[in-house]
């Protein structure tokens, strides 16, 4: 009987020293703090999980594997994530891939869009949040590189409008996990949106390239 | 009245310096700005002109005072941790498991648990209101972080993790700090993973090692100027959720508990300084 007990004592013990050695969270319990934590739309809180933004909470293939490796695919991950997001982009019918670099201005100052507190006709691109881009605008962040010259670097040729085309569609056709948003694939600009902020970067009259 | 006077003379000087950003080149005009606010934190650093003290006060106050069913004050009731009524030193040690909820808790989290459970109180509204809004002198919740933040003060962060809900909050934070998710794929990671970077011109932490953490970590609650007004740790983790697009995230909530966690730990041996001033 004592024998049992002490078995069953250290059975016990051995199980929670595992659990909490490994340090590892498992997915259900991941997944039932995010429940609890982000909870349906009541009156204390309008904007709770409804049925358009549970889904935010749904990770897909490319969030899941890039969360997993802290952005740091494996090379056979990363080929599959810009496999991937090559394949997601739409190209614009007409064939152009340049719009109109003033209203591309426009996006890529804008912050808003996609928030809980915004209005749904709210877009906006923020890429200055992360960019240098037009040299006269001084407010700009650097968690990505200087666009500055983009176009009279990469060339104005239709080629190079296309790779970038593809890049802020989805940017992470050329680097998997990469930290920006893909702006195409999920519906954040829409194509004509996009063709704007190309001809901001690659257009040969934009300030980007003076 | 000091304060007032120092802080229209700060003000003042932080816009000229702002018109001379526009008159010089780019690099030039970002040094000075940079200056400029480091000028004006140093300023507003002098203890007696943080506005944020004035929570400190009224937040002792709230907590000295008879409330709820029970008709008792949190100090006579509300165990942080290091003893009932004990503010000094509690905050240093947050968040912590508390056996009686079974929970881990920050310091807000905990105080709405006292009011409710131990005061009797309905928190519907603290809880809705527990973010002022601009021109509102704060609230009930931020008063109360700060007073016991601000008993912490000259303390270092040191977390125990030893219970297992302890640590599993710790591993929970750190998994989301990591999850990208959302329909721009943000993480707590893309923006707070580097040193020296910036959204715009605000200079971002890098919160994956101590000594991008302790800075950020160790001053919260802290008078913000671009809001006038104190706005609290559970503030700052909600308002980045809603800047990553995601859903809105519950007060007091888990996940907001276990990335505190994550955070303090990672800012383990960070003296606290409670409220300081930011932008």
């Amino acid at each position: 009987m004592t024998k049992k007990l002490v078995l069953a004592a250290l059975a016990v013990s051995l199980c929670a020293g595992v659990a909490v050695a490994a340090d590892a969270v498992s997915p259900d319990v991941l997944q039932k703090v995010i429940a609890s934590s982000w909870k349906e739309p009541d009156a204390n809180n309008p904007a709770g999980v409804g049925p358009s933004w549970s889904g935010r909470l749904v990770q897909d293939d490319m969030q899941k594997i890039c969360s997993e490796t802290r952005n740091k695919p494996s090379k056979e991950q990363a080929a599959a994530i810009s496999k991937a997001a090559l394949a997601s982009v739409k190209y614009p019918e007409d064939g152009k891939f340049l719009g109109d670099w003033k209203k591309g201005e426009k996006i890529a100052q804008e912050g808003k869009g996609l928030r809980y507190n915004d209005k749904p006709e709210d877009v906006g691109g923020n890429c200055y949040a992360c960019h240098q881009i037009d040299p006269k605008e001084l407010s700009y962040g650097t968690i990505g590189p200087s666009l500055k010259g983009y176009g009279k670097t990469l060339g104005f040729d239709e080629k190079a409008q296309k790779t970038v085309y593809e890049k802020i569609y989805n940017s992470h056709v050329s680097v998997a996990c990469s930290n920006m948003p893909r702006f195409g694939t999920q519906g954040i600009l829409t194509i004509e949106n996009l063709k704007d902020v190309v001809a901001l970067l690659m257009s040969p009259d934009s300030p980007v390239n003076k | 009245m000091k304060t007032r006077r120092l802080y229209e003379q700060a003000t003042a000087g932080f816009a000229a310096l702002c018109l001379l950003c526009a008159a010089g080149g780019p690099a030039l005009a970002q040094e000075d700005a940079a200056k400029g606010i480091e000028r004006y934190r140093e300023m507003m650093a002098d203890p007696f002109a943080n506005p944020g003290l004035l929570y400190v006060d009224q937040g002792e106050v709230l907590w000295k005072e008879k409330a709820g069913e029970k008709n008792v004050s949190l100090a006579e009731v509300c165990d942080l941790g290091k003893g009932v009524g004990v503010v000094a030193g509690a905050f240093a040690e947050l968040p912590r498991y508390f056996a009686d909820a079974d929970k881990v808790m920050d310091v807000e989290s905990r105080i709405l648990w006292c009011m409710e459970k131990l005061q009797g109180r309905d928190v519907t509204n603290v809880k809705k209101k527990a973010f002022s809004g601009a021109g509102e002198g704060g609230s009930e919740m931020e008063k109360l972080a700060t007073y016991v933040g601000n008993a912490s003060n000259g303390m270092k962060f040191a977390l125990k993790l030893e219970h297992p809900k302890e640590k599993q909050s710790y591993a929970i934070g750190e998994k989301l700090f990591y999850m990208k998710a959302g329909p721009h794929d943000f993480s707590c990671q893309t923006c707070h993973s580097e040193d020296g970077t910036r959204i715009r011109l605000q200079d971002l932490a890098n919160l994956t090692n101590a000594a991008g953490a302790i800075p950020a970590v160790t001053t919260w609650p802290a008078y913000r100027v671009s809001t006038d007004s104190v706005k609290t740790m559970q503030h700052r983790m909600s308002d980045c959720y809603r800047q990553m697009r995601m859903p809105k995230v519950g007060f007091g909530s888990d996940a907001v508990t276990a990335l505190i966690t994550f955070l303090v730990k990672t800012s383990e041996g960070g003296e606290v300084n409670i409220p300081a001033l930011k932008r």
